[in-house]
């Protein structure tokens, strides 16, 4: 992350007027889409209920569960690897995808595979990696990395959609901006890659350990292109993704599309076990990557991080995403989510940060459809980083916290605090209000609110003179 | 019912007619109220911040200062501290591995209310004969909304207010952007979500802006003087304690 942090990330992306202004318009619209298809069930409440405890129990066999999995994918024809990092598992596709001689592949879902940072590793292995979901393939294009979990180019409008394909994709000179028009030109441009390829390399949304299947939902259609047609399918999952058992889909399939898209049902849902003689593709590998997930889950407050299932609706209602936008937390997981997930994926030391990009205003905690409760793990990795990473760099704060912690663990020092504030602030006092801009720690405060002057009586002092009560 | 009034110490420092307000409140519905003078603040600015040994000494303070009170319930005049006792204090005193602390806070936070949800949920009182002649928005603090669940409770109150202009806040349950040092750490942030609560409240025509909470009341009004806008900040307890001319 940069030296200044998501603070210093997030004051540039402020001054982005275009960028406020589509995720304002964006996060609103389908804030108020999920409250409709939300609202429509009565068990809603209890469905969330059953994605935390499925997730919760899920999280305590992980072993269990895992090894299962490795068992039934490779009962089905599939391969399993395994990755403990980004780096294992970038020489494991790249192994696989020159084994078939492939200089290109297409991918989808592409989350997993952006956060080792797979298609630099291709690129430097010479192979060409083609994003197909659309506003993947969007960002792609423009050299732009993705700002939301589900809607990538969130960031974008379709003005500058059509601006980009003019000058990206071949014969689109007449194009409009109409957004069927925008996925027409993308669908010309991808259909002959699609039928073209020989490898695909998708994420997965689960894996169902006791079937060995794998699932995937999308919007587009271009995922069930990349899972079915090529001839081999490579498939990059973060170990947290297993479900135990295949009637755990009928709850996540429930909350996912509700969540993400705001849809009772997301259009495609492909489900593949193993691999079928003369039907899709005919070698399947199941990359299973760690990256940082086991040690997530030896934090007992943090772990549940891993219970994300990817809706994003914490983004659509985050009132700090809503005006940053995903950039500025520098992640491939932004928002409220990824402000938990990425200290604990990445390492504490590469965000500090971002555990303090949240009010605490807990929107994001009701909007959970696996009732992550994000708050707490934020004030949870707060304290993780204030005690194990900030040491010198935080000497002064730490000693202004402890200072504070002892004015207010005494009521002499206290009242004396009190007394002393009321004297201190009186030069910059004007009609009972502090207007001026004030140096430090409060020079942000004051750039934009006025403080109110501590009074002549405090509370206390009311209380003390009014004496006994009738 | 006797209470012991938890003041806060943004109420007790900042805005004591809020506590005067709370005061008069409970006093004139017939409750006896206590003021425990070896109070000080819940903790909640070191907690927040992950400073959770220093949050510890300050539940451990409060603990034995309201848990040794005689008294049937504590009642604060600001959600967001009451969310500290009833929520945080549990992690916390789990954490600290001391369980006769643990016993002392499962004890004492079923007892803590902030004052509309104590009002409407405990005494069941929605009419407080107070009058308040002015057009009024009610702005639903963030941590009375979503872990206190206060609900409806301050509109019902304020809706039988004499001669008020309730008038509803657009977007009404997103965050001022105050959150403690949110405001601090990220003021760029904070202040764009500023930004878009005072042009709702600002749009509303309303000449006074309520809350729950005067930590929130500092940050919203703190904007709205900054900016000049004629609209003021007031506590839910003033406007309930004000009686008709």
């Amino acid at each position: 992350m940069s030296a200044g942090g998501f603070p210093q990330a997030a004051a540039t992306a402020l001054r982005d007027t275009q960028l406020r202004h589509n995720l304002r318009v964006a996060t609103h619209t389908i804030r108020a889409k999920r409250d409709h298809v939300v609202s429509e069930l009565d068990d809603w409440e209890q469905l969330r209920e059953a994605g935390r405890r499925i997730k919760a129990h899920t999280m305590r066999h992980l072993d269990v569960h895992l090894e299962t999995l490795e068992r039934t994918v490779t009962q089905a024809g599939g391969t399993v690897h395994w990755a403990p990092d980004a780096a294992a598992a970038n020489r494991i596709v790249t192994g696989l995808v020159r084994a078939t001689g492939a200089e290109q592949v297409v991918k989808v879902k592409s989350l997993t595979t952006d956060e080792i940072g797979l298609s630099d590793a291709l690129r430097a292995a010479g192979v060409a990696a083609l994003e197909t979901d659309l506003a993947e393939l969007i960002n792609q294009l423009a050299g732009d990395s993705p700002s939301h979990i589900l809607v990538p180019a969130i960031h974008r409008n379709r003005a500058e959609i059509r601006a980009l394909f003019r000058r990206e994709l071949p014969g689109t000179e007449e194009l409009t901006d109409d957004p069927a028009a925008l996925a027409e030109a993308a669908r010309r441009f991808l259909r002959p890659q699609f039928l073209s390829a020989r490898v695909a390399i998708s994420g997965a949304n689960f894996a169902v350990a006791q079937t060995g299947t794998v699932c995937v939902v999308e919007s587009e259609g271009n995922g069930r292109m990349c899972t079915t047609l090529p001839q081999t399918l490579i498939t990059v999952m973060g170990i947290e993704k297993v479900l135990p058992r295949f009637a755990d889909l009928e709850v996540m399939l429930q909350l996912l599309p509700r969540s993400s898209t705001a849809e009772r049902m997301n259009p495609y849902t492909s489900l593949w076990t193993g691999v079928t003689p003369g039907d899709g593709p005919q070698e399947f590998h199941l990359v299973l990557l760690d990256a940082g997930r086991t040690n997530a889950l030896g934090d007992e407050v943090g772990r549940q991080a891993l219970h994300c299932i990817r809706c994003s609706a914490c983004l659509n209602v985050c009132p700090v995403y809503e005006r940053t936008g995903g950039h500025a937390y520098d992640s491939t997981y932004p928002g409220p989510i990824g402000a938990i997930l990425t200290p604990q994926l990445a390492g504490l030391t590469q965000a500090t940060t971002l555990p303090w990009a949240s009010s605490l205003c807990g929107a994001c905690y009701d909007a959970c459809p696996v009732k992550i409760d994000i708050p707490t793990v934020l004030v949870h990795l707060r304290g993780r980083i204030t005690r194990e990473v900030h040491g010198r760099d935080a000497r002064g704060e730490r000693a202004a916290m402890r200072a504070l912690g002892a004015v207010l663990g005494s009521r002499r020092r206290y009242e004396l605090a009190q007394r002393a504030a009321r004297v201190g602030s009186w030069p910059l006092t004007r009609g009972g209000r502090i207007e001026r801009r004030l140096p430090g720690p409060m020079a942000g405060w004051t750039a934009v609110r006025d403080l109110p002057a501590p009074p002549e009586q405090t509370f206390r002092q009311w209380w003390r003179a009014r004496g006994d009560r009738p | 019912m006797r209470i012991a009034l938890f003041i806060t110490c943004v109420t007790d420092t900042l805005f004591p007619e809020a506590g005067r307000a709370t005061v008069q409140v409970l006093e004139r519905l017939g409750h006896t109220v206590v003021f425990p003078e070896e109070q000080t603040c819940c903790g909640q600015i070191h907690g927040n911040s992950g400073y959770e040994d220093d949050a510890l000494a300050l539940l451990r303070r409060f603990v034995a200062v309201f848990g040794a009170e005689d008294c049937d319930a504590v009642v604060a005049p600001s959600g967001s501290c009451v969310a500290m006792v009833r929520h945080h204090y549990l992690r916390l005193a789990e954490a600290s591995g001391d369980r006769e602390l643990l016993e002392a806070v499962v004890a004492l936070a079923p007892r803590v209310f902030e004052l509309s949800e104590f009002l409407v949920g405990e005494l069941g009182v929605e009419d407080l004969g107070a009058a308040y002649p002015h057009r009024v928005t009610y702005h639903p603090s963030c941590h009375g909304l979503r872990m206190l669940r206060v609900g409806d409770a301050p509109l019902r109150l304020l809706r039988k207010v004499r001669g008020i202009d309730l008038v509803a806040l657009p977007e009404a349950e997103s965050c001022c952007g105050f959150g403690g040092t949110f405001a601090v750490k990220n003021p760029d942030t904070s202040a764009a979500m500023l930004t878009d609560k005072l042009r709702a409240i600002l749009d509303t025509g309303a000449e006074v802006c309520t809350a729950l909470d005067c930590s929130c009341l500092l940050h919203i009004g703190g904007g709205l003087s900054r900016q000049r806008a004629g609209v003021r900040t007031v506590h839910l307890a003033e406007i309930l304690a004000s009686v008709p001319a």
